[in-house]
């Protein structure tokens, strides 16, 4: 009995480590914002080469040439048809020098084994001399919404600085004069949404293993040179920044943020983590929901293995089985109608799945959504199944009333039911992306005989079906909500 | 991301005390000027610029991890030169200061590798003196101040004083940022640390309720560091947390 309750722990720890941490050989560091070529995802790091995945989660190295020269903490945008890297040449260091050099480069394609592969010759952007309050290193790259190249780089020894390049040929836009915009910090880049041109940093200690104390913060600005000011109207240029994301339960040193902007409503961050328990204590890419609350970006979460209430934004009503409501019986106490008593409180247990689940059919059943009652028909596990496949979100899930195999499902009709039991199937696995408001999208791996990439949405209020996912309707998204 | 910086590099310190009665180059220029009114007032954010910066004093560290509180408070409460807690200097008066430095035998590798073995470290005695300055920057960069005057830039400890004028009685807080950790003493009494790793940001770290006498406050801090840039911001803050301005800043 023992032994089994500790092989049940340990296996829901590996589910939950699943979900949260890429799987493969995620080794790196300082990776570059993560870049999609021939729909393969590609993301470079310090010292040459990068990581290349299939589906976004699963992550191999890729050979040193993939990114030649050597240096620092690079950065990768696509620009047209063509692929351009920026990093530093020097590595930068406290005690070290300080003239650093940020370079460019471009190639038609990010794959080694294409035969388009080929770099241009690095070109010099930007550089720091040794009696400079900068240091020229860890480059971040932003195209702005008018077209306009930024580039920003530097370390904790003096200023971040930015300067424009040229789109079409990635050189310094001439006459350009590097401009500081944050002090104290690295790892910066920049990103624009709504209006706002926001510059990251990443504040704490680098390249200290576990004991790093990394973690990423941001500034907003309406012009894209600044000046940045946090949450609190401090300007990046006195240190200021509000925290994106830090140090999580079992991995440490968050830094080099970057920005993958998927569709409408689903933005992912990448960064490494300095160092991963579960994972040796290694420096390892990570991938995060990007949240955007009250117009900053925040680090969402991985959806963790559990109970879960699935509620639908559009009128609060949470997915159940539809099935017949069992009444629980207990007289009532109190209210219209019924009479005081004098009696000691007492604790009266939830409905379980015992009382009830010998009233529901066997077969398949089908869904809909209703009053929040904590009843078992109401109460979804997911459980994450990397094993069964992934994508940039993270594994797909299974999701299974508590207490049974019964598994959501997408039938044939793309509408949505419960099959009695779980068998693998790509229609039973979901894609869970936490939207950039914060809510969840909640899509099946596939839809037998169907090729439409399909969201679960709330028909009615009541009426949950498969159709096309909409940003702008909360008919699309879900709450998910942790119950006991 | 900075490949160096557990393991950053010290440089052979050598230091004769200057024989020039006043240094200056265009280091100092650039972050500093030379005081020439009184008192001054805080500038429009509240900075407190005017400092009189004793030329730092050697402590060799190669990394900046070890600066938890203890190790902090003991760095500081270590004695290296008579009236420590007390002093008032005049700009250019000289101190007796016992300080670590590391040797470097004779052959050793100039590079990362030696930074790889324990270091050797020695106490000497030297001579340093006060310097009273205006920063030109709302931050004191400690690191061109080390350089301007001929000292070790990395791996020092830093210690100043500047004097607080009131009109009145003030309930205020003490606001710092620091690269990387420091102490702060107000009238004598302990008021904030900063500790760890820490880069310099506005208002990092602030004080419970202090009080500003009418008339002169001291205000004594000291700042540690290994490798990397060196600097603080130091304001004052009023109950509402707005930068407190009616006050002048002397140096004795």
């Amino acid at each position: 009995m023992n032994k089994k309750i500790i092989l049940s722990a340990s296996a829901l720890l590996m589910m939950s480590m699943a979900a949260s941490a890429q799987i493969g050989k995620p080794y790196i560091h300082d990776p570059s914002s993560i870049v999609v070529c021939d729909g393969k995802y590609y993301t470079y790091g310090t010292g040459g080469g990068g990581l290349v995945s299939e589906d976004g989660w699963t992550w191999t190295s890729l050979p040193r040439e993939a990114r030649p020269g050597g240096g620092a903490a690079p950065d990768a945008m696509k620009i047209g048809d063509k692929y351009l890297i920026a990093y530093s040449t020097t590595g930068g260091g406290l005690g070290g020098g300080h003239a650093g050099s940020v370079v460019t480069m471009w190639n038609k394609t990010l794959d080694p084994n294409s035969p388009d592969f080929k770099y241009t010759e690095p070109v010099q952007v930007a550089f720091s001399e040794m009696n400079e309050d900068c240091d020229a290193i860890d480059a971040g790259l932003l195209m702005g919404p008018d077209g306009r190249l930024w580039c920003t780089y530097g370390t904790y020894f003096g200023f971040i600085r930015q300067v424009e390049l040229d789109p079409k040929t990635g050189f310094r836009k001439e006459g350009n004069v590097a401009k500081d915009v944050a002090i104290d910090c690295e790892a910066s880049t920049m990103m624009y949404r709504d209006g706002w041109y926001y510059l990251l940093g990443t504040h704490g200690t680098c390249c200290d293993g576990v004991n790093s104390t990394y973690n990423i913060v941001v500034g907003r600005s309406r012009n894209p040179q600044g000046p940045f000011y946090d949450n609190v109207g401090r300007d990046m240029l006195k240190g200021g920044g509000k925290m994106v994301v830090a140090a999580e339960d079992r991995a440490m040193g968050a830094g080099h943020f970057g920005r993958f902007i998927e569709e409408d409503g689903v933005e992912k961050m990448s960064f490494h983590w300095e160092a991963d328990l579960d994972q040796s204590g290694r420096s390892v890419l990570a991938i995060r929901p990007i949240v955007w609350k009250d117009g900053w970006p925040v680090a969402g979460q991985m959806v963790e293995a559990g109970t879960y209430e699935i509620e639908s934004v559009r009128r609060g009503y949470a997915l159940e089985l539809s099935v017949d409501f069992q009444r629980m019986n207990v007289a009532r106490r109190g209210g219209f109608g019924a009479p005081a008593t004098d009696e000691p409180e007492i604790s009266i247990p939830n409905q379980t799945l015992e009382e009830v689940i010998g009233s529901w059919p066997t077969g398949n059943i089908d869904v809909r959504a209703n009053d929040y009652m904590s009843r078992p028909s109401q109460k979804w596990v997911l459980t994450p199944c990397p094993e069964l496949g992934a994508t940039i979100a993270g594994p797909y899930y299974k999701i299974t009333i508590a207490g049974t195999n019964r598994a959501l499902a997408a039938s044939a009709e793309a509408e949505v039911i419960t099959v009695p039991e779980f068998t693998g199937a790509d229609e039973q696995l979901w894609r869970i992306d936490q939207l950039t408001d914060g809510t969840f999208r909640i899509m099946p791996k596939a839809i037998p005989g169907c090729n439409e990439k399909y969201a679960l949405v709330s028909l009615g209020d009541s009426s949950p079906t498969l159709a096309k996912f909409d940003m702008s309707s909360d008919n699309s998204k879900w709450n998910l909500i942790k119950r006991k | 991301m900075l490949s160096a910086c557990v393991l950053a590099s010290l440089s052979t310190l050598s230091f004769a005390a200057k024989k020039e009665k006043k240094v200056w180059n265009e280091t100092l220029d650039k972050y500093f000027t030379q005081i020439e009114a009184t008192e001054v007032a805080p500038d429009a954010e509240g900075f407190i610029r005017r400092w009189n910066l004793l030329e730092p004093i050697s402590k060799p560290n190669r990394g900046n991890t070890v600066f938890v509180d203890s190790y902090v408070r003991d760095a500081f409460a270590k004695q290296y030169f008579d009236g420590q807690m007390t002093i008032m200097p005049e700009d250019g008066q000289k101190v007796k200061v016992v300080e670590e430095v590391e040797v470097v035998e004779k052959g050793a590798p100039t590079d990362m590798r030696r930074m790889m073995g324990p270091a050797k470290i020695e106490e000497v005695k030297t001579t340093l003196a006060w310097h009273a300055l205006d920063s030109k920057l709302f931050n004191v960069k400690i690191f061109r101040f080390a350089e301007g005057y001929g000292r070790n830039h990395y791996s020092l400890i830093c210690w100043g004083v500047t004097v607080i004028n009131c009109e009145e009685d003030m309930t205020v807080r003490l606001a710092v940022g620091s690269n990387a950790a420091s102490q702060w003493w107000v009238n004598g009494e302990d008021v904030l640390l900063l500790s760890n790793d820490r880069r310099m940001v506005q208002d990092d770290c602030v004080s419970k309720r202090i009080t500003l006498h009418k008339g002169k406050n001291i205000v004594r801090g000291a700042l540690i560091n290994g490798p990397g840039m060196s600097d603080f911001c130091v304001r004052f803050l009023d109950e509402a947390g707005k930068p407190v301005k009616n006050i002048t800043v002397s140096y004795k």
